[in-house]
Parts: C-alpha cells; sequence; structure tokens
C-alpha cells in the first residue's frame, strides 16, 4: 500500500439479522431462545423439511456492502446519503465499535471517533473531572489532556464552573465542555459523526473554524453531516451512500449536487401544530430554479419556492405565511399578498410559490417555516420546519460569514468628494 | 507508525495488547465510578463499613447467640467476619461487574475499547469497599483482644483468589446480560441464596461434623468457598485448612474464570449491535 494512502476500504459488508430478536427490541429474552430452541429440536424430529422453515424465522438486512475506496493522507472526506443509507455503521466499523461481516479495512495511523458529543460524561462528576474522563475514553493520554486542559477550559469557555457537577451545567456549557475535549484531540485519523450541530451559533462557528484547523493541520477527517453548507465549507472530497452502497466518490460540489438532486422527494420534513393542524397537510415542497438542485441554491440564481399543500375542509378565510430561519433565528417573514390573503378556499389542493431573493441572504442552512390561519385570532397551524435547504457559499461571501450580519439588505453606501485640507 | 487493519473474526490478534494499552481508560473508569460511588451521600464511604457490620452483627447473634452453633474456638463475630468480607467483596464484584456492561451502554455503542475493562475496573471498585470493610475486622480483633498470628500475611493471597472468583462468574454474566436481560433478576437471587448456602454466618467445620467428608465436598462446589476458608484459616488460625474441599474450590474458580474470559471474548464482538 502505497504511502500516502491512510484508509483503504476493501468489500466492505456489514450484515444485521432482522427477525425474532429484533422484535422485542434488539435484545432476547433467555426464554425465547431456550423455546426457539425447543421448537427448532421438536421440528426437527417431526418434519424433514426443517431448515427451510428455521430460515424464515430471521431476515439478513445489509447495511452495507462491496464498499471500496481510498483515502489520502489529510484529505477531508465527507460522507452524505439519507438516513439509514449506512453512514453511521461505516463510521462504527472504521472505529472498531463493530465489526465488518466481510472485507477488509487497512487504517495506517491513530484513529479517534467523535461518535457523539461528551460520550461518557458523568453527570456527578466535576467539569475538570470530566475533562480528563472524558478526554480517556476518547484515547488521550493523561499527559496529554493535562499539557491541553487550560486551551480546553478556555475553549468551553466554563472557567468558573470547573469545579461544579456537569449536572449544574447549563446544556449548553455542558455541549460546550463536550466539544471542547474533543476539539483537541490529535489523532492521525479523525472520524466525526454529525456532532457539529450543537450549541449557539456562535460557538457552532468556532467549532468549524476548529475543524478547519484541524483540517488544515494535515490530519485525515472523517466526517458524516446533513448540513451541506458545513460540509461544502470543509471536506476536500465527499463519498455518497445509497443503502448500504458507495454509489459516488469525488468532488465535494458534484457529490453535493448529486445528493440534493436525489432528495428530491425527502425535502418535507417537520410537522403542523395548531388549532387547524389536522386540516391540512403538505404534500411537497422545494426550491425551483436553481442549478444545484431543490434544496441548493447559488446566491446568483433567482429561485422561487414552490409548495403544494392539501386542505381537508374549505377554509372561509385563508392565508399563508412562510417564513425563513437561519440556524433557529428567525430572519423574516412573508404574508400572502393584499388580493390573495384572506380569500375563500375550497377542499383539496393547493399551490402556490414564493419568491426567495437569495442575493439577500447570506451563505448558510436555512429552514423554511409554512403556516396557515383563517383570520381569527389563535386559529392557525404551523410547520416552523417545512423543509430545509443551503444557500452556498460564492467568492464574495466566502472566508466573511461571520462579518456579514444575518441579511445583507440592499443598502449603498458611497463617497462623497475629497475635500482637500491643503 | 501505527498499522490496524480490521477484518471479520481478526480482532483476536491485538486484543490483549489492547488491554494493556488501554490501562490508562481502565484506571480513569475505576476511578470514575470510585469517585461516583457515594456521592450525594450523607455519610459516604462509612456505607462500606456499615452494610457489612450490620451483616455481622446479625448472623453473629443468630446463628453465634442464638443456634450456638460451633466456632472452633474463636469469637463467633469474628469468625462471621473472617466470612462476611470476602463474601461481600464476591457479591459486590459479582453484581456490579454482571451490570457493568449494560450500564455503560452508551459506551460501548460510541467508543471502542477492549471490553473487559468494563467489567474488571467493577471488580477494583468492589475492591475498594472490601479494603475498606477491613477495618470492621480490625475493631473486632481489638474488641476481643484476639491477637493476630502470622498467617494474616497470607490474606492478600486469598484476596487474589476472591479476585478471580469474581471475575469468573462476573465476566460470564455480564456477558449474558447483554443479550438476556434475565440475568437482571438472577443476580439478585443468587447472591441473596449465596450468602446462605456460602458458609459465611457458620463454619464449614460445622457442616464436616454433621455431614462428613462428603458434605464438605459438596458445599466446596461453591467457588467462594475455597476463598472463606482460606479467610478463615488465616485470621482464626484455629482449624488446619481441608486441602481437598480448598482445592476442588480453587479449581472451579479458574475453569470459572476460564468459561467466562471465553464467553465474553465470543460474545465480545456482537455487543455493540446487540445492546
Amino acid at each position: 500500500m502505497p504511502d500516502d494512502i491512510i484508509i483503504r476500504a476493501e468489500n466492505v459488508g456489514k450484515r444485521y439479522t432482522l427477525g425474532h430478536s429484533s422484535e422485542n427490541g434488539g435484545y432476547r429474552k433467555f426464554s425465547d431462545t431456550l423455546i426457539h430452541a425447543a421448537k427448532a429440536s421438536l421440528r426437527w424430529l417431526k418434519t424433514a423439511n426443517s431448515e427451510q422453515r428455521t430460515e424464515n424465522l430471521s431476515e439478513d438486512f445489509w447495511a452495507l456492502k462491496d464498499i471500496n475506496f481510498e483515502i489520502k493522507r489529510g484529505e477531508v472526506l465527507g460522507i452524505i446519503g439519507r438516513n439509514g443509507a449506512g453512514k453511521s455503521t461505516l463510521l462504527k466499523i472504521l472505529s472498531r465499535i463493530t465489526e465488518p461481516t466481510t472485507g477488509r479495512i487497512t487504517l495506517n495511523g491513530r484513529v479517534a471517533s467523535l461518535l457523539e458529543v461528551g460520550t461518557g460524561f458523568h453527570p456527578e462528576l466535576t467539569g475538570r473531572e470530566n475533562i480528563y474522563l472524558n478526554g480517556a475514553i476518547l484515547g488521550m493520554h493523561r499527559a496529554e489532556i493535562k499539557a491541553k486542559f487550560d486551551e480546553i477550559v478556555a475553549f468551553a469557555e466554563v472557567e468558573k464552573f470547573l469545579d461544579t457537577p456537569v449536572k449544574r451545567y447549563s446544556s449548553g456549557m455542558y455541549v460546550r465542555l463536550a466539544f471542547a475535549v474533543a476539539a483537541h484531540l490529535e489523532p492521525e485519523i479523525l472520524i466525526i459523526d454529525e456532532v457539529l450541530a450543537v450549541g449557539d451559533a456562535e460557538f457552532q462557528k468556532k467549532c468549524l473554524g476548529r475543524m478547519q484547523d484541524v483540517a488544515k493541520g494535515g490530519r485525515t477527517v472523517l466526517f458524516v453531516s446533513h448540513n451541506l453548507g458545513q460540509m461544502r465549507a470543509l471536506c476536500t472530497q465527499a463519498a455518497m451512500l445509497e443503502n448500504g452502497r458507495l454509489v459516488f466518490q469525488g468532488s465535494t460540489e458534484e457529490a453535493l449536487s448529486r445528493y440534493a438532486k436525489n432528495s428530491r422527494l425527502s425535502a418535507i420534513s417537520g410537522r403542523f401544530t395548531g388549532p387547524l393542524a389536522n386540516q391540512i397537510e403538505l404534500i411537497s415542497i422545494s426550491l425551483a430554479r436553481t442549478e444545484a438542485g431543490p434544496t441548493l441554491c447559488q446566491r446568483s440564481d433567482q429561485p422561487v419556492i414552490e409548495l403544494e399543500i392539501r386542505l381537508r375542509a374549505p377554509i372561509e378565510r385563508l392565508r399563508i405565511t412562510v417564513a425563513l430561519f437561519l440556524d433557529g433565528v428567525r430572519i423574516c417573514t412573508t404574508h400572502e399578498s393584499q388580493g390573495h390573503a384572506f380569500q375563500p378556499s375550497r377542499a383539496g389542493s393547493l399551490k402556490a410559490t414564493c419568491s426567495l431573493p437569495v442575493e439577500f441572504l447570506k451563505p448558510g442552512n436555512y429552514t423554511i417555516g409554512l403556516g396557515i390561519c383563517d383570520g381569527h385570532p389563535g386559529t392557525y397551524a404551523w410547520n416552523p420546519d417545512a423543509m430545509s435547504f443551503n444557500i452556498l457559499e460564492d467568492a464574495i461571501s466566502k472566508g466573511l460569514e461571520a462579518e456579514l450580519g444575518l441579511v445583507c439588505l440592499p443598502m449603498t453606501l458611497n463617497r462623497s468628494a475629497v475635500t482637500s485640507f491643503a | 507508525m501505527e498499522k490496524l487493519i480490521i477484518e471479520a473474526g481478526k480482532s483476536e490478534a491485538h486484543y490483549w495488547r489492547d488491554l494493556w494499552r488501554f490501562r490508562e481508560l481502565f484506571e480513569v473508569l475505576a476511578w470514575r465510578d470510585i469517585s461516583v460511588r457515594y456521592k450525594q451521600t450523607y455519610i459516604g464511604a462509612a456505607w462500606a463499613v456499615i452494610r457489612p457490620l450490620l451483616t455481622i452483627l446479625i448472623g453473629a447473634g443468630i446463628f453465634g447467640g442464638l443456634a450456638k452453633m460451633p466456632s472452633d474456638g474463636v469469637p463467633y463475630a469474628i469468625l462471621v467476619c473472617a466470612g462476611t468480607l470476602p463474601w461481600y467483596f464476591f457479591s459486590n464484584a459479582l453484581s456490579e461487574s454482571s451490570a457493568s456492561l449494560v450500564g455503560n451502554a452508551n459506551l460501548i455503542s460510541k467508543i471502542y475499547f477492549p471490553r473487559m475493562i468494563l467489567p474488571m475496573s467493577a471488580v477494583v471498585v468492589a475492591f475498594v469497599d472490601f479494603a475498606i470493610s477491613m477495618l470492621i475486622l480490625v475493631g473486632l480483633m481489638v474488641w476481643y483482644q484476639f491477637p493476630p498470628t502470622w498467617r494474616m500475611l497470607t490474606l492478600p493471597l486469598f484476596t487474589l483468589l476472591a479476585f478471580l472468583s469474581a471475575a469468573g462468574p462476573g465476566l460470564l454474566f455480564t456477558a449474558l446480560n447483554v443479550k438476556y436481560r434475565d440475568f437482571r433478576y438472577i443476580i439478585p437471587f443468587v447472591v441473596q441464596f449465596g450468602l446462605y448456602i456460602s458458609p459465611v454466618f457458620y463454619s464449614t467445620t460445622a457442616i464436616q461434623e454433621k455431614y462428613g467428608d462428603v458434605g464438605r465436598m459438596i458445599v466446596a462446589i461453591n467457588p467462594i468457598v475455597g476463598v472463606i476458608d482460606g479467610y478463615r484459616w488465616a485470621i482464626c488460625g484455629t482449624t488446619p485448612l481441608h486441602w481437598q474441599s480448598f482445592v476442588t474450590s480453587i479449581l472451579l474458580s479458574l475453569i470459572m474464570l476460564f468459561v467466562g474470559v471465553w464467553y465474553f471474548r465470543r460474545m465480545e464482538k456482537t455487543f455493540a449491535d446487540v445492546i
């Protein structure tokens, strides 16, 4: 194996057996096994075709199949795929938590994996104690933790509470401390599963920056995330999994656009709440007129949000509302314009479009909230998470995200003539 | 540079090396369990003394005071103490190590390390309790003005034996517990029965007097009997060691240890999938 290849996977597969054992939550009762054994032997006595019957009791499921890839030293590989595509299973195999059923993986370096923030944190122990505990769990040596201790504490911003049990921490402090320990890991290969989605927006920025430093430091990183913006900012390469198979490995751009095109149908998420919630159903929602697909757009695009809802009953005075959220912060809300708003609507399907002036938005991961109301205060249905999409970075915004503010309003700043003092 | 190959069924090769490499994690986990054990209790580690002390007083009161069982010529409380302390160690180690994997399920499903670390550190925690409870023995010996002999020096040896006899069933039960949660209910039962079928409140010489050598050998099928007999021999020092039953007990402990390690290793690969 050439020197610059740090991870190589050959024909890796993982099979799980579904069936009776998973019916009561994955583990068996001892009696089930005994009964099963007794039944099987009885059947064996009775009938000749016992093999056929016992096979029906369980069903094989390949969570991963025929996975082959190579990663070079210093590469940051993003792994994308829908829920259940096998991403986490792959990471678990790479971090040796579970064994592959077939195939072989060669790792040329010390691996540390971060599948969860704060694994092993003990609520009764103090912040200080938990740093040592969590560090050891993540594979750091005591001397290493000691050397980085101050840095970790400063990063987590918990100096004052170091000797307080973490059960008294706010959830934000807890997560910051946990991430801070993890962020100071220095393995040759780092495996990360969607753990960047923690803390407030500012802390997320800090984490992202830290990850970028790690990646630039020549370490190899494997990274699973649903946040395509983050993925684009961090990864030098991306791989896409679909139903346990590796369907693409190559440039991040291409992987992301393939993924976005594939996920047309799965864009809807969230549920309606409120008094009218059971009268409305979201049939589809997506971005149209974008180059990269229904959940990705560039700032040069002029996309519209297309949505279709179904009303189960007529509504006398209907008004649709769309809101935009960035990292959980509501940026703006738009109601149906005059003339359309508060018009009666029959039961059945209803289509609407909403323009999306992306030139005023900064790059990032956005969520669309969708609601209806009938003009009476308090009578509404609201889905705060109808879909999410990403606005990709462009040359202007690159690296400036933190300085852009929440929105870019069309303000103009002009310089007037210089009056000379001379 | 470190090179690692992951393949189905290949984890055997570097297992024991890994176990050594992860010793720091072992220390940290044991330290965590010890420091958490008596957090937010009022009397803290005194619990490690009070529980066995009450057991000793009740045992000595009923078996020595009321039933007037023979005591080999030593104060009955000391006889019971020499049985209760190793028994408490054994039963604590057994119940805590068998709960250790399920209790740390989050670690198992998120982090790699040789899983044997967990039950082993649980045994270490039980050992710390045991070490504290030795104060009772010292206290009783002072109270009854019972002088120690050179045999006391052999206690570490029997303690090691107690370690081994707890580790075997501990490993076996904890591995079984991952897959069959029935063992969560079986273990308290085993511990409860064990207190009576093991010679904790009475001496094995009492059994021999009544049922002869056969009876004594039958009792020795219980691995902890060797340990308790050893303790009595070292502390009370009145009766010679019954070699046949002692050796039987030790052999059984070793067999249990072997079976425990074997089964644990066999099931270990599936823990993360099953737990």
